[in-house]
């Protein structure tokens, strides 16, 4: 690898050094090089969100991220938010709900709808509709989906009420 | 084992409805399922956790000790004679293993000829694991190059270097067959892969009576399926054993056994085929792809593990491709609105070779087995034409043939409604066969068990309360405001028996298997045929089987999608994991149900008519009362078995099958409506809402159907408004990325309402129909006809799929030629 470049990348909370090619993306560094295998290609060119990860705290498409691009900055994957289960709401809403049927789209969904509640804890459901336009799914037609994230939003709202009246 | 008693109580279970009327709702379960709490009910699928956390594992996710990645050079124009192929330059790059043409993979690989003999006269020329001599499609493998990563064999890939010479390609369907265009295989004498006829009589004398003739051309655009996951496989091949491992993202593994089998000439035996999570399927990864052969022969010829994964640019001309139909249709109506007649003449444009092993002739012929088919009417004429082009293979796609025939039908409905000014609604229930006339045989010949069009259209009507609809658009239409109400009906093929495939010489099996084992802890593992590509089918065979034996559903295990564990079958196709699937697990359930009665006769010393199993525990039939648990039943057979009576064996394993043989397939029916708003100076679209009403029998897990249902609805709403494989005039494939193709994403799409009506086919005990392709056989039909509502004011109508906004405006007369 004697183009290799070294990199720290913050990976789930751990600290990653390690060598890559400049030409190496991100989610390929993910999936290859650490063995996340949570993050998924389904067209490598910045349409499907399959591959969508946090970088810094915002997501991003891992196919068009480079490694390198993440150096000193922290990342974050499903195998991270699943581990610190600041997103179990959700995952089991798109279970009850039935939101992923063959699930490959689904760890992209994830990410997609997390950034969705922190940063627009009053969407409605067009407002869903449209963040969740980013993320491809051929199985579910996405009412499930709309459905499960609409859930989350309300259920975190009344939560978050029942804590400023405490 | 305790087959007697078996087959009498499946009897029973089949005979206590008689010869009744069927019901339009789901009778109560009934014998040793009376307390079945499972089945019927929304249960959330029990092994989804693991994807929501990243814990799946898809093919791509795997790796193998020595493996290497294949990569394909496809040939990058429709139809080339093949000078030369330099690949020194590659075989040298860093990572390098081999560099294969066609002619390797020909040592090791026969080629195959994708025809059955059902489809009388089709013909096709043999195909090859990679191109021979000629390319034929843009997309085609050519040349592989196989190397440590995957990243050495795309960079070595740039370094093949193949000399062509262009061929003249045929690329229009229309014009396929005329003496001027270039024959694809010379030896096959012109480009006419397949052709039918069907003609019941009175056709011309029913057009010569008729009050109203409605006539179009209706066109459907080619398109392909995404599936998320492209297309991809591992194979392993242990020259010392013998023995190939493929690990495939598959629908059919064992079709995929045998075929490995057949063309690499090895045992069946030798083979095993491993499906883990699939990706999603919809028919794209039912079929036997020219680069699944090689990459088998690769793996064989280097003895090694080999990856492939296609890239969404080789997915979109390597997968299959569908839908590319010319329909000519004509209908003729009495004034009452009675219809007396359909006629088609339809022509479909394929690629160059009929697709292995299910032809590319099956989804025109479902076309004209379909048309008409909700209907009363007793005159039909129907043309088929199905011609070779250099365009990417087609072959079945979720709805095959259904959402062609069914937009179609609802088109020329509507057309002779509005001719006859009669409510598009009224002239459906006017026609349709009606629910008290079954078993009934449709104009095509095809035979219908059991169809509930009247209750469904009833159901619709108030769902969507259709009057104050029509008032609401009324109103809005006074106001400038173009909203239209579109109606599809529809019939399903399910359940299919070996008519689909097996009597036409395919090797693909209609029956499929289930077997189920009681655990020593009182839990139940459950190995079927059928497997899991997302729709649930795990989740509905847990449910089944913890009815069927009286256990939880937190006991069952299951195990799908490998040769080597599960019994044989067909797998996931023409809507069967349900209705052949889960009657084999309930079948094999109720049979290790006997099993374990039979046990617990002899350690309870009691008669088994005495006795019940229900959450785990045998019960007092009588009182209820809990006499032994399984557990403690599985500790004594599997650990005690001295303890049981000299000459008793328990068994706690069966294996059932099932193989719906009663009808050549189970046909389902229901109806869809759309809404939908058209922006009359920009031709877009809006989809306000969907209605759908299915009938698929038994349901065995509502919230799933639902959601097949809808999933499928947005795939058939994708073809009817946005999704086309645009091909230039030389055969380049013109939008083949995610960018440029387009799929429905969420932000376009309705809500979807969904409602049943229950009426269970009388070939099984379950009772439940396929419903994983109705929602797209009936999608694009409503949305259409909903654009067509909204554009009858203007005297405009559109009737060639996708409906995009360039064509609504050329109908509208806002652009002309020119623009475009």
């Amino acid at each position: 690898m004697s183009n290799a470049l070294h990199v720290h990348i913050t990976v789930n909370g751990q600290r990653q050094a390690q060598a890559v090619l400049p030409r190496t993306h991100l989610v390929d560094f993910l999936r290859e090089d650490l063995g996340l295998k949570g993050s998924h290609l389904g067209c490598e060119h910045g349409v499907c969100g399959a591959c969508t990860v946090k970088l810094d705290g915002k997501v991003v498409r891992g196919c068009l991220v480079l490694a390198v691009q993440a150096d000193g900055r922290e990342v974050q994957t499903i195998e991270g938010l699943s581990e610190s289960g600041e997103i179990r709401d959700l995952q089991n809403a798109f279970i009850r709900h039935n939101a992923l049927q063959c699930g490959y789209c689904t760890p992209g969904m994830l990410m997609a709808a997390s950034e969705l509640l922190e940063t627009n804890p009053h969407a409605g459901r067009e407002e869903v509709r449209q963040w969740m336009s980013g993320n491809y799914c051929r199985c579910t037609g996405y009412q499930a989906i709309v459905d499960a994230v609409c859930e989350v939003l309300d259920a975190r709202l009344t939560a978050a009420d029942k804590g400023a009246l405490a | 084992m305790n087959a007697p008693d078996h087959q009498m109580l499946m009897r029973a279970l089949k005979d206590n409805v008689a010869e009744a009327p069927i019901p339009h709702e789901a009778p109560p379960l009934s014998g040793p399922l009376k307390d079945a709490h499972h089945i019927g009910q929304s249960i959330p699928r029990p092994n989804i956790e693991r994807l929501t956390e990243g814990r799946g594992q898809f093919i791509d996710d795997m790796e193998l000790p020595r493996m290497a990645h294949i990569v394909y050079w496809r040939s990058p124009v429709a139809h080339a004679r093949i000078v030369k192929i330099e690949r020194e330059a590659a075989r040298s790059m860093p990572g390098v293993l081999a560099v294969l043409d066609g002619h390797d993979m020909a040592q090791v690989c026969q080629p195959w000829v994708g025809t059955l003999t059902h489809l009388a006269g089709i013909k096709s020329a043999p195909q090859y694991p990679m191109a021979m001599h000629k390319a034929s499609w843009q997309g085609e493998p050519v040349v592989a190059v196989v190397a440590k990563t995957r990243a050495q064999a795309e960079d070595a890939l740039q370094h093949i270097q193949v000399e062509w010479e262009d061929l003249p390609a045929a690329l229009d369907m229309n014009t396929a067959l005329l003496p001027q265009t270039p024959v694809i295989h010379p030896e096959l004498g012109d480009n006419l892969c397949f052709t039918r006829s069907l003609d019941t009589g009175g056709v011309d004398e029913a057009f010569a009576q008729a009050d109203v003739v409605a006539q179009a051309t209706f066109d459907f655009g080619r398109h392909t399926g995404v599936t998320l996951e492209p297309r991809c496989q591992i194979a392993d091949f242990n020259p010392a054993s013998k023995q190939l491992t493929v690990y495939h993202s598959q629908q059919a593994p064992h079709m995929m056994q045998d075929l490995y089998s057949r063309q690499f000439q090895l045992p069946e035996s030798s083979i095993r085929v491993i499906c883990k999570d699939v990706g999603g399927s919809f028919g794209i990864k039912v079929h036997a792809y020219p680069d699944d052969f090689a990459t088998v022969a690769a793996a064989v010829l280097l003895k090694r593990p080999v990856k492939f994964v296609a890239d969404r640019l080789e997915s979109f001309v390597s997968d299959i491709h569908a839908r590319e139909h010319r329909i000519k249709g004509r209908i003729a109506a009495k004034k009452n609105g009675e219809i007396l007649a359909f006629e088609i003449d339809d022509v479909t444009g394929i690629g160059p070779f009929s697709m292995f092993p299910r032809t590319s002739g099956i989804e025109g012929n479902q076309v004209v087995n379909l048309t008409g088919g909700p209907y009363k009417h007793k005159a039909y004429r129907a043309k088929l034409n199905v011609v070779f082009l250099n365009k990417t293979p087609t072959c079945q796609y979720r709805g095959v043939g259904h959402p062609i025939a069914c937009a179609v039908t609802e088109g020329l409905v509507d057309l002779a409604a509005a001719q006859l000014g009669m409510d598009p609604l009224e002239m459906r229930r006017l026609n349709v066969i009606p629910d008290d006339a079954y078993p009934a045989t449709g104009a095509s010949g095809i035979k219908l068990e059991v169809l509930s069009h009247q209750a469904c259209l009833r159901k619709i009507e108030a769902m969507m309360d259709y009057p104050a609809l029509r008032a609401e658009q009324a109103a809005l239409r006074a106001k400038g405001v173009y909203r239209g109400i579109g109606f599809a009906t529809l019939i399903e093929l399910t359940n299919p028996s070996a008519a689909f495939y097996g009597v036409g010489g395919a090797r693909i099996s209609s029956q499929d298997g289930a077997s189920i084992r009681l655990d020593p802890l009182g839990g139940i593992v459950v190995m079927v045929s059928v497997g899991e590509q997302g729709q649930g089918s795990e989740a509905i065979f847990a449910q089944i089987a913890a009815d069927a034996v009286g256990v939880a559903m937190s006991s069952v295990k299951l195990v799908t999608g490998d040769t080597d564990t599960t019994p044989y079958g067909g797998g996931t196709w023409a809507s069967r994991g349900a209705g052949v699937g889960g009657e084999a697990v309930l079948q094999a359930g109720l049979a290790l149900r006997n099993n374990i009665l039979k046990v617990a006769e002899v350690i309870l010393k009691r008669p088994g008519q005495e006795l019940h199993i229900h959450k785990g525990g045998v019960l007092d039939a009588a009182t209820g009362q809990e006499l032994l648990t399984l557990t403690e039943l599985g500790r004594i057979a599997y650990y005690r078995p001295d303890t049981l009576p000299a000459g008793f064996t328990p068994e706690l394993m069966v294996t059932r099958h099932f193989a719906q043989k009663d009808f050549p397939f189970i046909f389902t029916n229901g109806v869809q409506a759309s809404y939908v708003e058209v922006d009359t100076d920009t031709g877009f679209v809006k989809l306000l809402k969907h209605w759908a009403v299915e009938d698929c029998g038994r349901v065995v897990n509502p919230m799933l159907v639902d959601e097949q249902i809808r999933g499928a609805i947005v795939q058939g709403i994708g073809g009817a408004l946005f999704e086309e494989c645009l091909y230039d005039d030389n055969g380049q494939m013109l939008n083949g990325n995610m960018a440029d193709y387009l799929v429905p994403m969420a932000g376009e799409m309705p809500d979807i309402e969904v409602a049943h009506i229950e009426t269970p086919t009388r070939s099984s005990v379950l009772g439940a129909k396929g419903a994983g392709e109705a929602g797209t056989a009936g999608a694009p039909g409503a949305v259409v006809n909903a654009i067509n509502d909204a554009l009858r004011p203007l005297q405009a109508q559109v009737w060639s799929q996708p409906v995009t906004p360039e064509k609504i405006l050329r109908a509208l007369g806002r652009i002309g030629d020119a623009a475009g």
